[in-house]
């Protein structure tokens, strides 16, 4: 199993429903995020793209983040998950300052957090929240190695990228072009 | 024009508007860490080499300060860990491909390393000490009989602690300014030059100082060519390493480290150990002060212009 989300960037009109349900579902400290929304703007006037993404942790196949831990407490999940053990956590940074994407941060409890792709409502069979809410269903989850899966689907219709591939990082978040 | 922007207001202190995750502490660490290797590295170097008693100042003398400077670093490091009761799990694994993590566990064998080592030469400075209890005696009988190694041992590990004060930061690929493996060399032969700079303030003997200030020339010489060539290796990288160089060449950190780290900590230091060796009166104080300057300002404008190095995308 190979646990992955893919945006649809043609879809997103940035309203940022997605910040707010995960800051909701996830009880994120007020003044945090653990997802976030960019426009890019390319091009000379009046020849201007504008590019929506939602943004989160890319749950990467060779995360920089988990090699970096000096305690384990950044580590893989079943379904490639990258997650943080925050009683094993003891707040060195280096993680944060691993991710080329700049997708962690210190949780003021001390430890570090960041997206799980909501791993406790997916082990329910639920959706992630951002997933669940976004009104104009631009997000799609699933499992990669299920060709029947929602993400699976779409990646075989569509074009689509990943963010700083050149990083290495193999990223498990896609965005549709 | 390329323009981005988080419309969505993510402000995660710490990251937003840019990475400043490492403050003070880390560098601080470094630095102590690469000094402490450097002094280690030439203390056991002469007793490898045989050469203990013309080189006393590197072997008997400097070394009292290095349990101190380690200490004082490893209390910065745990000052920066932001989850403290917990500190202890860095010490419940070995993960090799955390410099982190191995670092944590170099710091280890070195730090009480360095305590025998000085308990061992205490009578350099206090000719009449004598240890209270048997197991001391004891103690101090077994490590002198095993001298020799332990002084390899710690010429092996403070090399390895030299090196990792870079790795540290190397190791990161997100940060493409840090992402060059000059870095270990180059922060080695700081901490080295750093280490002889000590040397030559607590050796007695003028032939050691005129050795050592010959050595730190050298050295300087070294990490001067390893700067040129790091800058060589940037410029003829990718984009996001060209961006990143250009925080030295043109960008906010241009000054600090070309007048702070290059000509303060390193040219002048090394012209004034040149003249001192052609025999002009000049106070050994003066150079040292400036090259631990330089070694320690090497590692701050390090640590923060690499926060502030990044892929675009
Ligand atoms: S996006 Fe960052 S935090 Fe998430 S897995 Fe990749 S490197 Fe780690
Ligand atoms: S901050 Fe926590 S999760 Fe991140 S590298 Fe350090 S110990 Fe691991």
């Amino acid at each position: 199993m190979r646990y992955a989300m893919a945006i649809d960037t043609r879809k997103c009109v940035g309203c940022s429903d997605c910040v707010v349900a995960c800051q909701t579902e996830n009880n994120v400290p007020i003044g945090y995020c653990r997802d976030w929304v960019v426009e890019v703007t390319d091009g000379t006037y009046p020849q201007l793209e504008i590019e929506i993404r939602s943004e989160r942790c890319n749950h990467c196949e060779n995360s920089p983040c988990v090699r970096c831990c000096p305690t384990g407490a950044s580590h893989y999940e079943a379904g490639g998950l990258v997650l943080v053990t925050p009683h094993k956590c003891i707040g060195c940074g280096a993680c944060v300052v691993s991710c080329p994407y700049d997708a962690r941060y210190s949780h003021p409890d001390g430890y570090v957090d960041k997206c799980t792709f909501c791993m406790h409502r997916i082990q329910k069979g639920q959706q992630p929240a951002c997933v669940e809410v976004c009104p104009t269903k631009c997000m799609y989850f699933g499992d990669l190695d299920d060709p029947n899966s929602d993400v699976s689907r779409v990646l075989k219709k569509r074009k689509f990228k990943t963010l700083i591939p050149e990083a290495g990082t193999k990223p498990h978040v896609y965005y549709l072009i | 024009m390329r323009e981005e922007i988080i419309i969505s207001g993510r402000l995660n202190p710490n990251i937003d508007p840019h990475l400043t995750i490492w403050h003070w502490h880390i560098p601080l660490y470094l630095f102590l860490g690469g000094l402490a290797a450097g002094i280690l590295f030439f203390a056991s170097l002469y007793v490898v080499l045989g050469k203990e008693n013309q080189f006393r100042g590197a072997v008997r003398r400097a070394p009292v300060i290095v349990p101190l400077l380690l200490i004082i670093g490893l209390l910065a490091l745990f000052l920066d860990l932001r989850h403290k009761p917990y500190f202890w799990q860095l010490y419940t694994t070995i993960k090799i491909q955390s410099p982190m993590s191995w670092g944590a566990w170099v710091l280890m064998a070195v730090t009480p390393l360095s305590f025998v080592w000085v308990a061992i030469h205490i009578r350099e400075y206090l000719p009449k000490w004598e240890w209270k209890w048997m197991i001391f005696r004891e103690l101090e009988k077994f490590f002198v009989k095993y001298k020799l190694y332990l002084a390899w041992a710690l010429l092996f590990l403070s090399t390895i602690l030299g090196i990792y004060t870079g790795i540290l930061f190397s190791a990161f690929n997100a940060r493409p300014l840090w992402n060059t493996s000059i870095l270990g060399p180059l922060f080695l032969t700081s901490g080295l030059s750093a280490g002889a700079a000590v040397i030559i303030l607590f050796s007695k003997r003028k032939g050691e100082r005129v050795n050592f200030a010959k050595i730190d020339i050298m050295l300087i010489g070294i990490e001067l060519f390893l700067i040129v060539h790091m800058f060589m290796g940037f410029l003829a990288s990718t984009e996001v390493q060209i961006e990143a160089a250009n925080l030295f060449l043109g960008g906010p950190y241009t000054a600090p480290f070309w007048i702070f780290v290059v000509i303060i900590g390193m040219i002048l230091p090394a012209v004034l150990e040149f003249l001192e060796i052609r025999k002009f009166h000049i106070p050994h104080v003066i150079p040292v002060v400036l090259v631990l300057f330089g070694s320690l300002m090497l590692r701050f404008i390090f640590a923060y212009a690499g926060q502030l190095s990044r892929w675009l995308y």
